[in-house]
């Protein structure tokens, strides 16, 4: 018996980027980094080389255009059958403002691989992946809803967690966190929150997260 | 003598009688079977739950029909937090519920918006709907929501309901 027997298996996925599952065959075993590299090897032009930053495996795509065409590849040929999250970055100031981050996940030996790519605010779009996994429709409806980005060949893009008709996307940095008045006759509206220097404000721009985040603060004056 | 006591009835005056004002009367029919709307929102519908359940027993109180067709409902248990997405539907479902008709704002969320200071969350139900008694706590305890269902009570049986079907 191999010294990796199956009562090993399941604590080992946890150490660095070799995946394994206790159902898996030890000797089939692969390396997050391996599928990486496979599909670099595919999409050299616009894909990074792979990071990997404490056993997490990231690669940056270049061309967002290209994304669906990556990602069909990723879950045909190297199988990973599960989209766990898209999320999305403002990086207010910077160029390309926006940043889409898609987790992949093989289910069989839960390999995970990190896809990063950015977006400029004049375009503010990219190809959709629904026809990949189709759970990718709610997370590209609350991207849009939250951030404003579009999802080009997505069959129902619509707000998912704020009333039809909401004119902003509060999720960008320069959305007040108070909120904006809007009114929408017969339909819906939303008023200013009351923050008052309470304890829930964040102060953006401060130098660390202790003084940045949302906790009790004594303002002077 | 306090008003809620003129529905009393002493079997050795009155015989077979009970005498009393019509408005007391209907007042006191309202008052005991008071069949709530449970408009439960967020964690104080759990605590709205453990009021209905067999421990605290909302029952005693005429209170058990937890109706969700609001055509049958007489007051508003507004459990929860309120968004502004949630705000239209809560609306509406007042505006379909029938006269009369009272509502118990449940919880901080509810009465205020509670620690939710933000662009998505409406802060207080009563910007929309008028609210007859306010419930403290993050989530309040059942026997404050009871305390809340009697002092609803109290204040129905002082309602002068008369004078006001008059004027309509």
């Amino acid at each position: 018996m191999p010294r990796h027997a199956r009562s090993d298996a399941p604590y080992l996925s946890q150490s660095v980027s070799i995946c394994v599952h206790p159902w898996f065959p030890f000797f089939l075993t692969v390396s997050a980094l391996d599928l990486a590299k496979q599909l670099t090897a595919k999409f050299g032009d616009v894909l990074s080389e792979p990071a990997e930053f404490r056993g997490e495996i990231t690669i940056q795509l270049a061309d967002a255009e290209r994304i669906a065409e990556v990602c069909e590849f990723a879950k045909k040929e190297l199988s990973f059958d599960y989209l766990v999250d898209i999320s999305s970055l403002d990086n207010y100031g910077e160029d390309p403002r926006w940043t889409l981050v898609y987790h992949l996940r093989r289910l069989a030996d839960s390999c995970e691989l990190r896809l990063k790519t950015g977006v400029s605010e004049e375009k503010s779009e990219l190809p959709t992946v629904i026809g990949v996994w189709r759970t990718a429709n709610w997370h590209e409806r609350e991207i849009y809803d939250m951030m404003g980005i579009r999802f080009r060949g997505h069959p129902d893009l619509r707000r998912i967690l704020m009333w039809e008709g909401y004119p902003y996307f509060p999720l960008r940095k320069d959305f007040p966190l108070a909120g904006k008045p809007t009114q929408v006759p017969e339909v819906a509206f939303t008023q200013v929150a009351p923050l008052e220097g309470g304890p829930f404000v964040t102060a953006p721009g401060s130098k660390d997260a202790i003084e940045r985040e949302p906790r009790v603060k004594t303002f002077e004056s | 003598m306090p008003a809620w006591s003129e529905i009393g009835y002493d079997s050795k005056i009155e015989g077979d009688f009970i005498v009393t004002r019509i408005d007391a009367a209907l007042n006191w029919f309202r008052k005991n079977s008071l069949w709530p709307m449970p408009m439960g929102l967020a964690c104080c519908a759990i605590e709205l739950m453990a009021a209905g359940a067999s421990r605290f027993d909302i029952s005693r109180f005429g209170s058990e029909v937890m109706r969700f067709s609001p055509r049958q409902s007489d007051v508003m248990i507004v459990a929860g937090t309120v968004t502004y997405k949630m705000a239209t539907a809560v609306k509406r479902i007042y505006d379909q519920m029938a006269e009369p008709k009272w509502v118990i704002a449940m919880g901080a969320c509810a009465s205020t918006g509670g620690m939710y200071r933000s662009y998505s969350v409406l802060q207080g139900v009563d910007n929309i709907i008028p609210v007859d008694v306010y419930v403290a706590g993050c989530p309040p305890r059942p026997e404050a929501l009871l305390d809340a269902l009697i002092k609803l009570q109290n204040h129905v049986q002082h309602e002068p309901l008369l004078a006001t079907l008059k004027k309509a």
